[in-house]
C-alpha cells in the first residue's frame, strides 16, 4: 500500500464533508478514523477507488458521530447546515484547510500539529511521537486546536503567509521519528504552491530544498555536527541543489522578494561553492544586508557578522558582531569563531566553552565542547605538553 | 515546543518557607486532597496538551560505580544525610519559559496540612532541544 498517496487523499476527503454539510471538527475527525481503518484494512483488501472508499468511510463514521452526540441540537445543526458556495474543486478545499490549520488564533505547536493531521493526513499517534510527547497529549492538544477554530468558517480566506510560517516550523522543529517532518514539509510545501501564487511559498521551498540537500554532509551518522567549512561535499544532493535554484530563480524573477527568498538565495550561494573557501561571501553579505532591512531580526545580524567575518576579514566581522545584542543565542559560539580567525585562540577557547555550557541542543553542545577541546589541546601542544 | 522537567526535592534546594511536618502526621482528609491535587493537575496538564509524564520516586537510593575489569560494581549508600535527594518529576512540553515558570508555580500550590499550600520549592529544567546551527559556525 502506498501510504503516501493515501495521506495525499486525507485533505479533499475533509473537503467533500464539510461541503456535504459537516462541521469541521466532526469532519476531520471521521477522516481520521477512516484513514486508520485504511491502514489497517488497505494492505490485505486494497480498494478499487481509493478516494470513493475513503468518503464513504469518512462520512458513514460521522453520521454515527452526529447520531451518537444524541444531543437534538447537533442533529438540527446538521440540518440547518447549509452546503457552502464557491468553487468545489479539491484544490481550494485543500488550500482552505491549510487556513484553517494555520489560523492566527492557534499558537504555532497547535497549528503544526493540526496542519500535520488535517492535510497531512499523519495520524495522531505518528504526530505525537514526532514530537516526543504521550499520544493523549497529542490528541488532547488537536482536539483544543479545533475548539478554538470552531467558529471559523471554512470559506474564510485565509493569509497564506500564516501557512507558510507554520509549514517552516514543521521543517524546522520536529525530532525524527516513524516520519520524517522534514520531508513531510517539504511535500506539503510543495503542494501549497502547486495551489497557489505566492513567491514567499517557492521561496521557502527553495530553502527547504537546499538545506535538505545537505543533510547528509551535516551530521555524521552517529549525529556528530560537522560545520559547513568541514563538510564533505560530495555529499550534497546535486539534483535537489539544482530544483531549489530553478524553483527561487523563477521566484525572484517576479520581484516580490520576502525573507524566505533571501534566505533561499543565501542557501543558493552556499550550495553554488565547490569547496568552502570559494564561497561568494561579498554577496552573501549583501543578502544578509537585504534580510535585515525586510526582518531586523538579531539572530540574522548574527549570521551576517559570520558573513562579514568571512567576506571582509574576522576583524571586520568582530566589529560588525559588537552591532549585536550578544543576549540572543549563539552569539558567543559565533564571537568564538570569530575570535579563532582573527587569532585569538585563548579567548576562542574560553568562549566555545561558555557557548557549549549555554547550548540548547544536545549535538550543538557537544560540538561546541569539542571545538574549545580542540584549541585547548592544541595551545597545550604549543607549550610542550 | 519545549520540554521541561519539574524536579522535586525530598531535600537540597533553598530553605522550604513553610515548616511542613511528614504527611503520615497529616490529617487523613489532607492527605487525600493532596493526592488528589497531584492527579488533577496531571489530567489538566494533558487536557491542555502539555503533559509528557510523571514519575515518583522512592527515597531509598544507592550510589554504584564501575568497579574495575572483571570486578563487580562497587556500590556504596543508601545515605541517611546526601545534599540532595530527587524525590520526583513532572515533564511538560510548553509554548515558553514563561509558561513552564507558571505551571510549577501552580503545581507549588498542592494542598498540605489543613489545605493550606505547601509551597515548596520545585526546580525547573530544560531538556536539550533540537534546532539549527549558523551554517557556517
Amino acid at each position: 500500500m502506498d501510504e503516501g498517496l493515501l495521506r495525499e487523499l486525507i485533505p479533499a476527503v475533509t473537503g467533500v464533508l464539510v461541503r456535504r454539510g459537516a462541521d469541521f471538527a466532526t469532519a476531520e475527525d471521521a477522516v481520521q478514523e477512516a484513514l486508520l481503518r485504511a491502514l489497517a484494512t488497505w494492505p490485505n483488501d486494497p480498494p478499487r477507488d481509493a478516494k470513493g472508499w475513503l468518503i464513504t468511510a469518512a462520512w458513514r463514521k460521522f453520521l454515527d458521530a452526529t447520531r451518537a452526540q444524541s444531543s437534538r441540537s447537533a442533529r438540527e445543526l446538521l440540518v440547518a447546515a447549509e452546503p457552502l458556495p464557491g468553487p468545489t474543486d479539491d484544490a481550494a478545499d485543500t488550500l482552505q484547510l491549510y487556513f484553517m490549520c494555520a489560523h492566527p488564533s492557534l499558537t504555532p505547536s497547535s497549528a503544526v500539529a493540526l496542519t500535520l493531521r488535517a492535510v497531512g493526513g499523519l495520524t495522531t499517534r505518528q504526530i505525537a511521537e514526532a514530537y516526543l510527547v504521550p499520544e493523549a497529549t497529542m490528541a488532547q492538544r488537536i482536539s483544543r486546536a479545533k475548539r478554538t477554530v470552531s467558529g471559523v468558517r471554512f470559506d474564510d480566506l485565509g493569509d497564506i503567509a500564516t501557512v507558510v510560517r507554520v509549514l517552516y516550523l514543521v521543517f524546522n522543529e520536529g525530532y525524527s521519528g516513524e516520519i520524517d517532518l522534514a520531508e513531510e514539509a517539504i511535500r506539503l510545501t510543495r503542494q501549497v504552491r502547486s495551489i497557489t501564487d505566492h513567491e514567499e511559498t517557492s521561496g521557502l521551498l527553495a530553502l527547504m530544498l537546499l538545506h535538505h540537500a545537505r543533510r547528509e554532509a551535516r551530521t555524521t551518522p552517529d549525529g556528530t555536527l560537522v560545520p559547513l567549512a568541514r563538510q564533505d561535499r560530495t555529499l550534497w544532493d546535486t539534483a535537489m541543489i539544482a530544483e531549489g535554484v530553478a524553483i527561487l530563480q523563477s521566484a525572484l524573477d517576479k520581484d516580490q522578494v520576502g525573507e524566505f527568498q533571501v534566505q533561499a538565495a543565501i542557501a543558493a550561494l552556499h550550495a553554488d561553492a565547490q569547496t568552502f573557501e570559494e564561497t561568494d561571501w561579498v554577496q552573501i553579505v549583501e543578502w544578509y544586508d537585504e534580510l535585515v532591512r525586510l526582518t531586523d531580526n538579531p539572530v540574522v545580524r548574527l549570521n551576517r557578522a559570520v558573513a562579514v567575518g568571512e567576506a571582509d576579514g574576522a576583524l571586520t566581522g568582530l566589529a560588525a558582531l559588537e552591532q549585536v545584542d550578544p543576549e540572543v543565542p549563539r552569539y558567543r559560539a559565533v564571537e568564538a569563531y570569530l575570535r579563532e580567525r582573527a587569532g585569538d585562540v585563548a579567548a576562542a577557547a574560553r568562549l566555545y566553552a561558555a557557548a557549549a555550557r549555554a547550548a540548547t541542543n544536545l549535538a550543538e553542545r557537544d560540538h561546541l565542547t569539542r571545538e574549545a577541546a580542540r584549541l585547548n589541546s592544541s595551545a597545550l601542544r604549543e607549550r610542550g605538553f | 515546543m519545549a520540554k521541561y522537567l519539574l524536579l522535586k526535592h525530598y531535600r537540597g534546594g533553598p530553605a522550604p518557607i513553610t515548616k511542613i511536618e511528614p504527611m503520615d502526621e497529616w490529617a487523613p482528609e489532607d492527605v487525600d486532597a493532596h493526592v488528589q491535587f497531584m492527579r488533577d493537575f496531571a489530567t489538566k496538564l494533558q487536557e491542555s496538551g502539555e503533559f509528557v509524564n510523571h514519575e515518583a520516586l522512592s527515597p531509598e537510593g544507592t550510589f554504584v560505580r564501575y568497579g574495575g575489569e572483571g570486578k563487580p560494581p562497587v556500590t556504596d549508600g543508601p545515605f541517611a544525610e546526601t545534599k540532595d535527594l530527587i524525590a520526583g518529576w513532572l515533564m511538560i512540553d510548553v509554548g515558553s519559559y514563561e509558561r513552564a515558570i507558571e505551571v510549577a508555580g501552580e503545581y507549588s500550590a498542592a494542598p498540605g496540612p489543613r489545605g493550606e499550600p505547601i509551597q515548596e520549592w520545585l526546580e525547573v529544567r530544560p531538556f536539550y532541544g533540537i534546532g539549527p546551527m549558523p551554517d557556517s559556525v
